[in-house]
């Protein structure tokens, strides 16, 4: 750890002791959260997600192909991120790194898992002919928090795509219809995460406090109040009852999220 | 590519009803990035450029590095969902070719000798795309450079004019684009009229040329106008808020 993070771990935890955190937040509470959708034109489904400073775009394509030879009566579901160098200035450009593949693997389990996404009704002509649905992430700015960030995005944009059946009437069966329609999805799950700096369990951290965290627990739930998709990071550990905390808040904080997903996509 | 089909009517009207000489919409706005040193977001018609600054910072690789001044290194890159079928990821040989294009243009007006050993890195990503985004994204990284306090001998400034249906137009839309008959971006220091960046594809007689570059000047100083107005309209905001 360089020099500046040691500083900042020193006030991070002094505020801590006293219940306080950098941005005036309590520990459970969440930044501002604002969702935009339909924002790009040229993808099937679009959202912009800002959570605090923190600034993701998800785009949702929509094409062709053949399934999966185990899975012939299922369309493919496709999840890439990029940590694009203009959101950090740690950010570099090539290949996607580890981190960069843990984020669009931890996005894409909440979306396939939870089955968020009907993929059966996806089926063109079984085992031949599916659609392909692509969920490319690009994080713009990077202020800490980006799995929930990515994760909401994707489902933003996934609840806005329309797949453009028209447009590819050429290439379809004969009986199969050429009307648009949108992608069938269900109740999405929320995910929630939170971060241990010594002994104090912080939700939604922004940049600062996740540099230094210790370890990183993210929690997917539905709207029943069932757990759906975890995900442990980090070098650090979690007693059995931090963990239950941290279920907990993500529970609460799940219901409120939803919500403003539901109030951005007109549900 | 010749075509029969009518891009510009015989009163002078093209498919989106714009006349031969008039722009597509722009809409600029700088600062909208928290952590980079300075950002841009611009509209262009129906592109969508986000432009960002980092630097002047330790050039890296060392190598790289130039004992005499800063290295200006810009990055286009287009998402996958920015066109009508998805793009892979990653650079490919025509994001590499703009990047450098877009890279010694910006070279040109940045006061490279004052930052020996630096970089100032340029990352432009494209979200939506709609034909002429090199010159949407070199727009973008001008007034990015500026929101970055990057001294500069100008605001570098680009825009496109083209030949549809035989016909000199200014700012090429996708159509028009697909199935004109040329096309020839254009960036320039407004202050100076050097021109920073010059490429052409398709057909011209050298009158036409003369005519269509004559035309991407004139674009570029009203695109160079708006650059000025997002720039003061920070400022100014940032100014009512010091005073406060």
């Amino acid at each position: 750890m360089t020099i500046v993070p040691i500083i900042k771990r020193d006030y991070i935890t002094k505020l801590a002791e006293q219940g306080k955190r950098i941005d005036g937040r309590t520990f459970d509470q969440y930044r501002n959260i604002d969702i935009e959708t339909k924002v790009v034109n040229k993808a099937e489904g679009s959202a912009r997600v800002k959570i605090g400073y923190t600034q993701v775009l998800v785009g949702v394509k929509i094409d062709l192909g053949e399934p999966f030879p185990d899975s012939p009566n299922m369309g493919v579901l496709s999840t890439a991120a990029e940590l694009i160098p203009m959101a950090s200035p740690d950010f570099e450009s090539g290949p996607p790194r580890e981190d960069a593949i843990e984020l669009a693997r931890v996005v894409d389990r909440g979306v396939r898992e939870s089955q968020v996404v009907d993929v059966e009704k996806l089926v063109i002509t079984p085992g031949e002919k599916v659609w392909i649905v692509f969920i490319d992430i690009h994080i713009l700015d990077y202020d800490g928090n980006l799995f929930d960030a990515a994760s909401l995005g994707a489902l933003a944009a996934l609840s806005t795509t329309i797949i453009p059946a028209k447009r590819f009437s050429e290439q379809l069966p004969e009986e199969y219809p050429k009307e648009d329609f949108p992608l069938p999805m269900s109740e999405p799950p929320i995910s929630c995460t939170a971060v241990k700096i010594n002994d104090f369990v912080l939700f939604d951290p922004c940049f600062d406090e996740e540099i230094i965290a210790d370890v990183r627990l993210t929690v997917a739930t539905d709207h029943k109040g069932d757990i759906r998709a975890m995900q442990k990071g980090l070098s650090g550990s979690f007693t059995r009852d931090e963990i239950q905390k941290v279920i907990k808040g993500a529970l609460d904080n799940g219901q409120e999220i939803r919500k403003k997903l539901y109030q951005s996509i007109g549900k | 590519m010749k075509s029969d089909i009518e891009l510009i009517n015989s009163e002078g009207k093209r498919s989106d009803g714009r006349g031969p000489h008039d722009l597509r919409k722009i809409k600029i706005e700088a600062g909208v990035l928290h952590r980079a040193d300075g950002s841009c977001y611009l509209e262009w018609g129906g592109n969508k450029v986000l432009a960002a600054v980092y630097g002047p910072r330790e050039a890296v690789p060392r190598h790289t590095q130039n004992p005499l001044k800063a290295i200006v290194q810009a990055r286009y890159n287009m998402a996958a969902f920015s066109v009508e079928d998805r793009k892979r990821p990653g650079p490919d040989r025509r994001s590499v070719e703009i990047s450098k294009v877009i890279s010694e243009a910006l070279e040109k007006v940045v006061l490279t000798e004052q930052f020996p050993r630096a970089s100032i890195d340029v990352s432009i990503e494209v979200l939506d795309a709609e034909a002429g985004t090199r010159c949407a994204g070199l727009t973008a990284a001008g007034v990015a450079l500026v929101d970055a306090g990057i001294p500069m001998r100008d605001i570098p400034v680009a825009c496109a004019a083209g030949k549809i249906n035989g016909q000199v137009v200014l700012d090429l839309g996708k159509e028009e684009d697909n199935f004109g008959d040329a096309d020839l971006p254009v960036a320039i220091s407004p202050r100076t009229g050097e021109v920073l960046l010059l490429q052409m594809d398709g057909h011209l007689t050298f009158d036409e040329f003369n005519q269509a570059f004559d035309l991407a000047l004139k674009g570029c100083h009203s695109v160079s106008e708006i650059q000025k107005k997002a720039i003061m309209q920070k400022y100014q905001s940032a100014a009512v808020e010091v005073q406060e």
